[in-house]
């Protein structure tokens, strides 16, 4: 996937990106940090196509994509089960291939057992972790994190940063991903995106080196230390 | 058990006072000759509405038919409401060439459109079921189309992510997006159906004998008994269905609605 010089100005005439380029390759996870309304949401919407772009070109090599959002958007009339189905089923996915598919991924974000309960009987956490199911039905070679932890626990979140990670490790697909928590990008990521202020530019850009997987531990590296330091200066030092 | 007793305590002292300030009105205030037109004791209106053995199968039989004809109307109402609403939901400029006429439906006293009624389609079941239908339309129409309109924008990106067609989104967002306020909308509506089927047969006397042609009948011949076990049967029926559509709400809506009222 990759930008290339893309600019977006809302039809109200709101500049919201600014000649922004970047790539994300398979086995690269990418995090993007920056101010809030800088317009980070925005370009994960026109990486998948919700939003078309003004200016300069967008490339997606897969359509395969997954997008996990703030909200973990479940529908709360459907069971765990049936949520997980959903992306198969409007994708018109042969029925028992289906099930099987969810079965799998259900297991896999560790909620077997939760299948037919409803969403309003979830914790946060949980739903988090169906959304994520939802997502990984697909197979993406691509993954689009929305700030997806951000309503949770300090604890939750990063038990599920270490669940992501290691995902990433095991199904290799490429992430973008966005948040305010800067130890939160350092420990998931490959790179380090920082975004300005509106209208959003990338002003910074960081190799996170640590070697996966990645465990709690981490979090009490110096270097680790020493590397979120440096991003948060560097985001600091734009406003 | 012992709670559901628990919440039954305050409606039914609630009666209580209501039965004796009735028996004050009818006591104290009025005199004789006044009670016995108006306003006789309780314990009269029993024996001879309810007790009495021809004149309960008289009022039973008016409340059942006042009963179907406002459930052919109201299954009217609901199948016309959801047509529109659902119409109205697919397009803006839709929604608003319609709902200026739905609002208007709405405004119109349904006493003054009776005569219309009743010299175009005469004065039989028919016209009662319009009645009922025009009555009822309104809130069927104005609750699901707002239900429709509330599923999230979240979600909505979800089905568009997957290319998601306009019918799969209807049935599969909006609908079951739209259950709690569709059923809100389908209460209220019961309860006026049955107040229009009562209206109607007012003016209707043609065809099966309901409530309303009963309560027409008994205020003419002065059989207050009568006349007040027959609105005590119209409150009774309005309430049925108010309670049988909120059940059905429950039944649909409680095991994941976040929130449920009444
Ligand atoms: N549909 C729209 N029309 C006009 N302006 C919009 C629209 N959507 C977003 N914007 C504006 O574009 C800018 C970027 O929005 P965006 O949602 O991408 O910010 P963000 O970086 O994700 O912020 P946050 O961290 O708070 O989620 C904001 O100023 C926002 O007000
Ligand atoms: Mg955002």
């Amino acid at each position: 996937m990759s930008f290339d010089s893309v600019s977006m100005v809302f039809p109200d005439g709101t500049h919201a990106l600014d000649d922004v380029s970047f790539g994300v390759d398979e086995g690269e996870f990418v995090t993007i940090v920056g101010p809030s309304g800088c317009g980070k949401s925005t370009i994960l919407k026109i990486a998948s196509g919700l939003l078309d772009h003004t200016d300069g070109s967008y490339d997606l090599a897969d359509d395969n994509l997954g997008y996990v959002f703030q909200d973990s958007t479940l529908l709360p009339w459907r069971t765990v089960m049936k949520n997980v189905e959903l992306f198969d089923e409007l994708r018109k996915g042969d029925k028992s291939a289906r099930r099987a598919n969810a079965q799998r991924v259900i297991e896999t974000v560790g909620l077997g057992g939760f299948e037919n309960h409803h969403p309003k009987r979830l914790s946060g956490g949980m739903r988090m972790r169906v959304s994520l199911a939802r997502s990984l039905t697909l197979n993406p070679k691509v993954f689009l994190f929305d700030e997806p932890f951000g309503a949770l626990d300090e604890i939750t979140r990063q038990n599920l940063n270490e669940e992501v990670g290691r995902l990433f490790k095991e199904l290799n697909f490429g992430g973008l991903f966005i948040t305010h928590s800067i130890p939160e990008a350092v420990f998931m990521s490959t790179k380090v995106l920082v975004m300005s202020s509106r209208p959003g530019r990338i002003i910074d850009e960081f190799d996170v080196p640590f070697e996966y997987p990645r465990t709690a531990e981490l979090r009490y590296d110096p270097e680790f230390a020493r590397l979120s330091g440096e991003v948060s200066k560097s985001l600091a030092a734009f406003h | 058990m012992k709670k559901r007793l628990g919440t039954a305590w305050p409606p039914l002292a609630v009666f209580a006072g209501f039965i004796g300030v009735w028996y004050f009105y009818s006591g104290v205030i009025l005199d004789e000759v006044e009670r016995n037109i108006s306003l006789p004791y309780f314990h009269n209106v029993v024996d001879i509405a309810f007790l009495d053995g021809e004149n309960r199968s008289e009022l039973l039989s008016a409340t059942w038919t006042s009963a179907w004809i406002a459930g052919i109307g109201l299954a009217i109402a609901v199948a016309l409401g959801l047509f529109f609403a659902v119409l109205m939901s697919q397009a803006k400029w839709i929604e608003r060439s319609f709902y200026p006429y739905a609002v208007l439906l709405q405004t119109i006293p349904i006493l003054a459109l009776v005569p219309v009624i009743g010299l175009r389609f005469g004065f039989g079941i028919g016209a009662r079921v319009i009645v009922v239908v025009i009555i009822s339309l309104f809130p069927i129409i104005t609750n699901t189309l707002f239900g429709l309109k509330t599923a999230e924008q979240g979600h909505h990106d979800l089905f568009t992510l997957h290319k998601a067609s306009r019918v799969t989104r209807l049935f599969k967002l909006q609908f079951p997006s739209a259950l709690p306020a569709m059923f809100t909308g389908f209460q209220i509506s019961a309860g006026l159906a049955v107040i229009g089927e009562i209206v109607g047969g007012f003016f209707f006397g043609r065809g099966a004998t309901d409530l309303g042609n009963r309560i027409q009948l008994y205020a003419a011949r002065l059989r207050a008994e009568e006349l007040i076990g027959a609105i005590a049967l119209s409150a009774g029926l309005g309430i049925s269905v108010f309670w049988f559509f909120g059940f059905l709400r429950n039944r649909f809506t409680s095991s994941w609605a976040e929130a449920n009222h009444t």
